[in-house]
């Protein structure tokens, strides 16, 4: 097990996409030190920026497990493309965390900043505080987005949050901006509270459910049926009853987004097409 | 300076040497017959192979179109970027590199000449701008003529020597060098959300026809003296059936060629060969082609090559690009340039397993392989449409090995592959043949005399590229080939080395190439001219022509016309 703490607080970003327990897996404390960070426009190795400490496991099979303690928001891609192990951040985190990681876990006890769980492919990452925007979506341009794997946000989550998702699910128990599920053709998307204007906008397919308040559906979706409860994942369902409607029209979408009946008495008038 | 290239396998197949022993001199940039033993540098090129530098005849590498497909794509450049070094700069992009990135690239293979072949005139500076900041090649471009207002009308009037005037002065104004036609009539007809669907559709509000435009500026380019062809892109490209209007398309010209010398240039042969009523019947009409250009000779083609990967696809056919977009669900930008040409752009995933994709595929290599005259048949991927440049060292491993297309071969789409005329192909290509596509031919065909060969005078445009015909079978070895073909061991451009195993050691800014078309009795600029500028353009007319100071490195040639 390695424990990270930063030497100073940071001013530049840095990238480090070395913060990864693939890469520190079988590496002594000292080789670890070695590994190639960049500050700015400076290349430095890890042990300038952060003490690393070793702790030995008892069973040295286990897998690799990294801790961070302290403010790494400067830091960006702290375990991209990661396959296996885990990584605890007792602070916050910069950008792009666990981009395109494929498996494994990500747990952070603070804020993340914007691309969290980017284009991931499986594993899962554990939010307790807030995200920033594009939590799980693609980078810009792309229509890659996350292909599988769990995201979970305590907190509250910015804009356009599973943008382009094709697979795997994202829980949030806080609220969430603007653009959910903009443009995603499969997965999930739960929401506990609310979610800004226009939810699944130019969605092709999947599942966007939101319990709390929205305060309009756009009009290129359709209203279904009512539901009385929505699966979210094997062995969790949600009791509603719900909205349902299909779409993004506009896209010959058939997304489906549930929205819970008691707190949205506005929607009511859409009953009339039922 | 002076260099000698020593003890090389020399392919210069221009001037008939064929894999033969020999040394090459090199003074102020210039193929010599010898130089002082004793002062001259010299490169052991014992075991290795000397070809002069590649040659590209297509390949969309600079201008409006290009650069806002780097807009476009921001996903395109983040996985691949290339630090600056002490001698390059940085730069990012896979389909579509930056403009230092992209030379780089180019001299790395060991080309050393590239041809943008599609400008709006009016975005002329633009690409001019781009393309001095291409550097380690020289370059040309061609402006699209084929739906140009003016050339209409000549044309409509039967103003063929107005219409070779008025094209003189366009190629002068915007520093082109050959006539480029894309989708003739259909880029106007696009302008009212319209197609033309076959070489005797009429043009709306024109009253002319495709064959006459194609027909037309053919004889503007042999009464103009230009040193390359029309170089076109068909009616109907990227839809099935439409082998037949390449077919038509050659046709239409056969009695305009004289002297067994080329009279047309189809370029991005592939997209233009479908056979079939639909894609689920899509089939490969290269035999038919292959037929009738073994059997002709007033006509060169290109292959535009399909590589299995992610690209961006852009070309000025606006309705071809439209309904690439719809097919495909992706992102999309159209341009329309005023009364000139359109342009679209969409990004692109050629995959194996793809049924039609796997048939574009195999329809390139068809080409290749089934011409039996290597000068007529010219390797490109119409960069970046089929797949990026860099891929070429793939294609060459595909051509000069039969292992190689049935390792591709496997791994595509299994009723694709029971169409596919490749497994019953079994021509290897021959270095010589490597040579002829990748740089004789090309500038034969762009009529550059000094390069694409190694005679006396030549420029010294050299590529040397680390593997021994004498012990590598290339049909067995093939990834020994591609990786040779991938990192040139030297590229000498000028007479200068600018790049050693792979790298570059010498940054070098290329010429720009330019006809300097010389009319007996220059266009005249009418008041109906400027006033159409004033109407219709967003350019005054005297605000429209790039003139010598704009290039970085201007390169004229005179050419002397007949009108």
């Amino acid at each position: 097990m390695i424990t990270l703490t930063p030497k100073r607080e940071f001013r530049f970003p840095i990238v480090a996409e070395c913060i990864n327990p693939d890469f520190f897996n079988g590496k002594t404390s000292k080789e670890i030190e070695e590994l190639k960070i960049w500050e700015g426009n400076k290349q430095k190795t890890l042990g300038e920026l952060f003490k690393v400490e070793e702790t030995k496991m008892a069973n040295p099979q286990e897998k690799e497990i990294i801790t961070i303690n302290g403010n790494v928001s400067k830091v960006r891609r702290i375990g991209a493309n990661m396959k296996s192990g885990e990584i605890i951040v007792h602070g916050d985190v910069g950008m792009h965390l666990g981009e395109e990681m494929k498996g494994g876990k990500i747990t952070v006890y603070g804020n993340v900043g914007g691309w969290a769980g980017s284009m991931m492919k499986g594993g899962i990452i554990e939010i307790h505080g807030n995200a920033s925007d594009y939590l799980g979506a693609p980078y810009r341009g792309s229509s890659e987005g996350m292909h599988g794997g769990k995201i979970v946000v305590y907190g509250n989550v910015g804009n356009e949050a599973g943008a382009h998702m094709r697979r795997g699910l994202i829980k949030i128990y806080g609220n969430v901006g603007q653009f959910l599920g903009l443009r995603m053709r499969d997965g999930t998307i739960y929401v506990e509270k609310d979610s800004g204007g226009r939810a699944g906008a130019c969605m092709k397919g999947g599942k966007i459910v939101i319990s709390g308040f929205l305060e309009s559906v756009l009009p290129t979706f359709t209203i279904d049926s009512v539901k009385e409860k929505v699966k979210i994942e094997e062995g969790e369902t949600v009791s509603g009853p719900f909205y349902l409607f299909l779409g993004d029209l506009v896209e010959n979408g058939e997304g489906k987004l549930y929205v819970l009946k008691e707190k949205n008495p506005h929607l009511s008038h859409y009953e009339k097409f039922l | 300076m002076e260099l000698l290239i020593r003890n090389g396998f020399v392919y210069d197949p221009a001037n008939g040497v064929d894999g033969e022993k020999m040394d090459i001199a090199v003074k102020d940039g210039k193929i010599v017959e010898r130089v002082n033993e004793r002062k001259a540098r010299k490169i052991d090129a014992s075991g290795m192979i000397v070809m002069p530098g590649g040659v590209d005849i297509h390949c969309h590498i600079a201008g409006s179109e290009v650069n806002s497909g780097r807009l476009l794509r921001p996903e395109d450049h983040f996985r691949d970027f290339e630090r600056k070094t002490a001698i390059t700069r940085s730069g990012v992009g896979y389909s579509i590199p930056s403009t230092f990135t992209t030379g780089y690239r180019y001299a790395r293979m060991g080309y050393t000449t590239i041809m943008n072949p599609s400008m709006p005139p009016l975005e002329a500076k633009h690409t001019h701008e781009e393309l001095s900041d291409t550097p380690m090649v020289d370059k040309a471009s061609y402006p699209l003529l084929g739906d140009w207002w003016f050339v209409l009308e000549y044309l409509r009037d039967g103003k063929i020597e107005d219409c070779a005037r008025h094209v003189a002065w366009m190629i002068t104004s915007t520093k082109g060098y050959a006539i480029k036609i894309v989708n003739p009539g259909g880029l106007e007809a696009w302008g009212f959300g319209g197609n033309v669907k076959n070489l005797d559709d009429q043009i709306p509000y024109f009253c002319i026809t495709p064959r006459e435009i194609i027909r037309g500026l053919c004889k503007v380019n042999r009464l103009l003296n230009l040193p390359h062809t029309i170089h076109v892109h068909t009616n109907n490209l990227g839809k099935p059936g439409n082998y037949i209007t390449a077919l038509e398309t050659m046709k239409c010209v056969e009695d305009l060629a004289s002297e067994n010398k080329p009279a047309i240039h189809i370029t991005h042969c592939q997209f233009s060969a479908f056979k079939g009523d639909d894609w689920r019947t899509l089939e490969s009409g290269a035999e038919e082609i292959a037929n009738y250009v073994n059997a002709h000779s007033h006509v060169t083609l290109d292959m535009g090559q399909v590589i299995f990967t992610d690209t961006t696809t852009m070309t000025a056919d606006g309705p071809f690009q439209y309904t690439l977009y719809e097919l495909s669900g992706n992102k999309w930008v159209n341009h329309d340039v005023e009364t000139e040409t359109s342009a679209g752009i969409v990004p692109f995933h050629y995959r194996r397993k793809s049924y039609v994709h796997a048939i574009q595929w195999s329809i390139g290599l068809e080409l290749a392989l089934l011409i039996k005259d290597s000068w007529k048949i010219f390797l490109t991927t119409d960069h970046p449409n089929g797949g990026p440049f860099t891929s070429y060292p793939r294609i060459i491993a595909w051509l000069m090995s039969r292992k190689a297309r049935e390792a591709t071969l496997k791994r595509i789409n299994p009723r694709a592959r029971s169409k596919s005329l490749l497994p019953s192909i079994s021509r290897e290509l021959s270095f010589k043949e490597i040579a002829i596509m990748t740089r004789a031919g090309q500038a034969k065909a762009l009529g550059l005399k000094s390069k694409g060969h190694l005679g006396l005078g030549a420029d010294a445009d050299i590529t040397i590229y680390n593997i021994n015909p004498e012990t590598i079978d290339p049909s067995k070895k093939y990834k020994t080939l591609r990786k040779a073909f991938k990192k040139a061991a030297y590229t000498i451009k000028n007479g200068k080395i600018v790049v050693k195993n792979g790298e570059i050691v010498k940054h070098l800014e290329g010429a720009t190439m330019w006809l300097d078309v010389k009319v007996s009795e220059s266009a005249k600029i009418s008041e109906d001219m400027q006033r159409r500028f004033r109407e219709y353009w967003t350019v005054e007319c005297e605000n429209y022509p790039v003139t010598e100071n704009y290039l970085e490195v201007s390169h004229p040639i005179n050419v002397e016309a007949k009108v």
